[in-house]
């Protein structure tokens, strides 16, 4: 066997059997789903809470107009004066109080409706009543200027714009979104990845500088064999950690779902309340999905994902790698990491604030190709289709860059190994390129 | 005699620090070969330039007649001063790894292993882990490690260190049963006893420099100064005294005797011959101890250090 598949196997299977790797491989996704059905459950006790707010009409305007919902129940109080109200629904631990005060003209509403709370009273539930206000009042309005309410309602058109691209493809104003969903995963992950996996690259390096084996490795390979077998096998441990949490994710939300009845997906998100605000459209929204997902370039985004997160990933990998060679101790790294993670942090920045608001624009396209961004920023653009001459180019220099980099790590790596005692400074080590 | 490694004029600078200068140094083969020098004066450097770890900036290094080049190094077993194994492996797992590193097959490294094993007393150990054995059995291994692949040249760096006396003993036999087997051993220590009891060539490097190297008995017969030590029974120490330090260079010398004699070093002048001081001695007293003053490895080293 020659000595690169020697040190990656050996590699590989030192993380793989590492007691830390293996409990934190089942241990993440228990409390990842742990977590999830935690929420899904308290928020559901949340939502089985009946509420009740006591309303007040003095001006008799709307008596019909608060329809109980689930989780809200409205009691009318009359013939009461305020003081009166606020003690009942103060003494029978009600949510609050809706005061409506007898005003001259229905515009005289709009400042004068009071809510009275033990503590500031949920978004949701204020939503709800001034929902219901306005209504009504608008109605009346309508009503006090001789226009029927019903006829207005009547004439109304809505119009549903059908999106089309230019070669004749259908879209609709969801594509975007899910555009930005699958590109944001696609860069999030890659950089989760980095930043996980490039770690425990730097610390096995830092592993054999403390237990002094690196001269006795090195009297046998090359130093550029053993940081690419360590790069090469820590990142197999990595892929393998990775699908493991995903499968175990997976098995996981499927029995905890069918045991406890819960859906982890059921946490209410405002979007999710948003599409269930119309059900019927429901169906319609799923089959735009499934179009939209249908029109994503798949096949595309998948084979770029291939190569920009292995290219990106070896790019970062290599520096961590050059960072453990440099130092003595994980503490010591500090100082080198900054360098290291602001280029990841602007290109999730870039990717996250820019490439949503114009995929194409100038920056865009510049931190597409600069390779310590392109991976993510190009990830989250192939979604809303690049050329493929700019995907090409993109990474080409990323792959070019890689192995500049690698000569750069290398050499740092040659010589930072075999250093001991005494933290480097920038200058030093530019130093040491030149041995 | 046949050379296994020549290295011809060989430097390396790091930045502005000049680590070695200009050195040669000719290891003949199936000799022990000391090579000595005081803290920080490059040995480590040249060790690691002949096991490539790093690369001269002039000069050749030449094994077994072929300039060095990366095959070279599975004829090379290394025991570097700053050693040591993966904690967390086991102990059978990595020393078949790290053999082959070394270019021996997996069949043919778990065969030797078990030999040496056996050889060692330590073959309980395979599937311990290296934190849990001490720092000596730890040493074993590596030695074990070093030279498993039987490498033609051997280089250790301070082999000694960390072993007890019984252990150190062990591995002095071994390395000397090694030289016996055809391989050329390079030996880097500040133990003198050691470099006197095993080496048969030394080189002295200082401050970058090599300053010295030769046979270890052709270095010693040039650094003798024919001074004598010698024991002289007399009646009349003051007068015999006298004399001595008029006609020689006296220095006071202390040896173990059951007799109450005078004690001397003396220094004779180049012409002279033993023969010579021990016809005018016998003229004065009885003559009870007469041995030539042979310098040790360890006075060269201080004289010649000292000297530049």
């Amino acid at each position: 066997m020659n000595h690169l598949s020697l040190i990656i196997k050996r590699e590989y299977l030192n993380k793989v059997r590492n007691k830390s790797f293996i409990i934190m491989t089942f241990l993440s996704p228990l409390i990842m789903v742990g977590i999830f059905t935690l929420v899904a459950y308290l928020s559901q006790l949340n939502n089985d809470k009946e509420r009740t707010v006591s309303i007040l009409d003095e001006s008799g305007l709307f008596i019909d107009q608060f329809e109980n919902s689930q989780g809200l129940q409205y009691k009318m109080l009359t013939d009461i004066s305020l003081s009166e109200a606020k003690t009942v629904a103060q003494e029978s631990e009600n949510y609050g109080l809706l005061y409506i005060p007898k005003t001259e003209d229905i515009e005289g509403l709009s400042k004068a409706i009071t809510f009275y709370s033990e503590d500031s009273p949920s978004l949701i539930v204020m939503d709800d009543i001034e929902e219901a206000i306005e209504e009504k009042a608008n109605a009346l309005k309508l009503l006090e200027a001789g226009i029927d309410a019903q006829a207005i309602k009547e004439l109304r058109i809505e119009i549903d714009t059908n999106l089309e691209t230019f070669k004749g493809e259908e879209t609709s104003k969801l594509g975007s979104g899910l555009k930005l969903a699958f590109g944001g995963a696609a860069g999030y992950l890659l950089f989760m990845f980095i930043i996980i996996y490039g770690n425990m690259i730097m610390r096995s390096v830092i592993e054999e500088k403390t237990s002094r084996i690196i001269e006795v490795i090195i009297s046998s390979v090359k130093p550029v064999k053993l940081l690419l077998g360590k790069i090469f096998g820590t990142s197999l441990a990595g892929i393998t950690q990775f699908l493991a949490w995903v499968i175990l994710i997976g098995v996981l939300s499927t029995v905890v779902t069918s045991i406890f009845g819960i859906d982890p997906a059921a946490v209410p998100s405002p979007q999710q309340e948003m599409l269930e605000s119309g059900s019927g459209e429901m169906e319609n929204i799923f089959q735009d999905i499934m179009l939209e997902i249908g029109n994503l370039p798949l096949a595309n985004l998948v084979i770029m994902f291939i190569f920009f997160f292995i290219g990106g990933y070896l790019l970062y990998a290599s520096l961590y790698a050059a960072i453990g060679a440099a130092v003595d101790s994980e503490t010591d790294t500090q100082q080198f990491m900054l360098p290291i993670l602001m280029p990841l942090i602007l290109a999730v920045y870039v990717g996250f604030f820019t490439v949503i608001d114009n995929p194409h624009g100038t920056v865009s396209q510049v931190f597409s190709y600069i390779p310590f961004t392109s991976p993510v920023v190009m990830l989250m653009r192939i979604p809303f289709g690049v050329p493929v001459w700019q995907q090409i180019l993109s990474v080409v220099i990323l792959f070019a860059t890689f192995i500049g980099t690698v000569w750069f790590a290398a050499k740092i790596y040659r010589v930072g190994i075999l250093m001991y005692g005494k933290k480097p400074s920038y200058k030093e080590i530019i130093k040491w390129l030149k041995y | 005699m046949e050379k296994l490694l020549v290295a011809q004029n060989v430097s390396k600078s790091f930045g502005n620090y000049k680590a070695l200068n200009d050195i040669s140094i000719e290891v003949p083969k199936g000799s022990i070969f000391g090579l000595l020098g005081p803290n920080g004066a490059g040995k480590t450097t040249f060790i690691r330039i002949i096991n490539q770890i790093t690369m001269p900036d002039t000069g050749e290094v030449i094994l077994d007649g072929e300039p060095l080049q990366p095959e070279h190094i599975q004829h090379i077993g290394y025991l570097p001063e700053e050693r040591g194994l993966y904690k967390s492996m086991k102990v059978g797992e990595q020393a078949l790894y790290l053999a082959q590193l070394k270019g021996l097959s997996k069949q043919e490294a778990k065969k030797r292993l078990k030999y040496w094993f056996e050889r060692l007393e330590i073959g309980d150990w395979w599937n311990k882990k290296i934190q849990e054995l001490s720092k000596g059995m730890a040493q074993k291994i590596q030695f074990v490690v070093t030279v498993l692949h039987q490498p033609k040249l051997l280089i250790f760096d301070e082999p000694f260190s960390g072993f007890d006396p019984i252990n150190a003993n062990l591995i002095k036999d071994e390395i000397l049963k090694l030289r016996e087997d055809g391989a050329t051993v390079i030996f880097s220590t500040h133990r003198m006893e050691s470099v006197e009891e095993m080496c048969d060539h030394i080189a002295l490097i200082h401050e970058s420099n090599k300053i010295l190297d030769g046979k270890l008995i052709d270095i010693k017969r040039a650094y003798k100064s024919n001074t004598y030590e010698v024991g002289l029974h007399t009646s009349d120490q003051e007068k015999v005294t006298a004399a001595l330090h008029e006609k020689f260079e006296v220095f006071p010398a202390s040896f173990k005797s059951i007799n109450n004699e005078l004690q001397y070093k003396i220094k004779v002048s180049e012409a002279a011959s033993a023969n010579d001081l021990v016809s005018y001695l016998t003229t004065q007293g009885e003559l009870t101890h007469f041995v030539e003053v042979i310098p040790s490895a360890n006075d060269i080293f201080i004289e010649t250090v000292q000297n530049n």
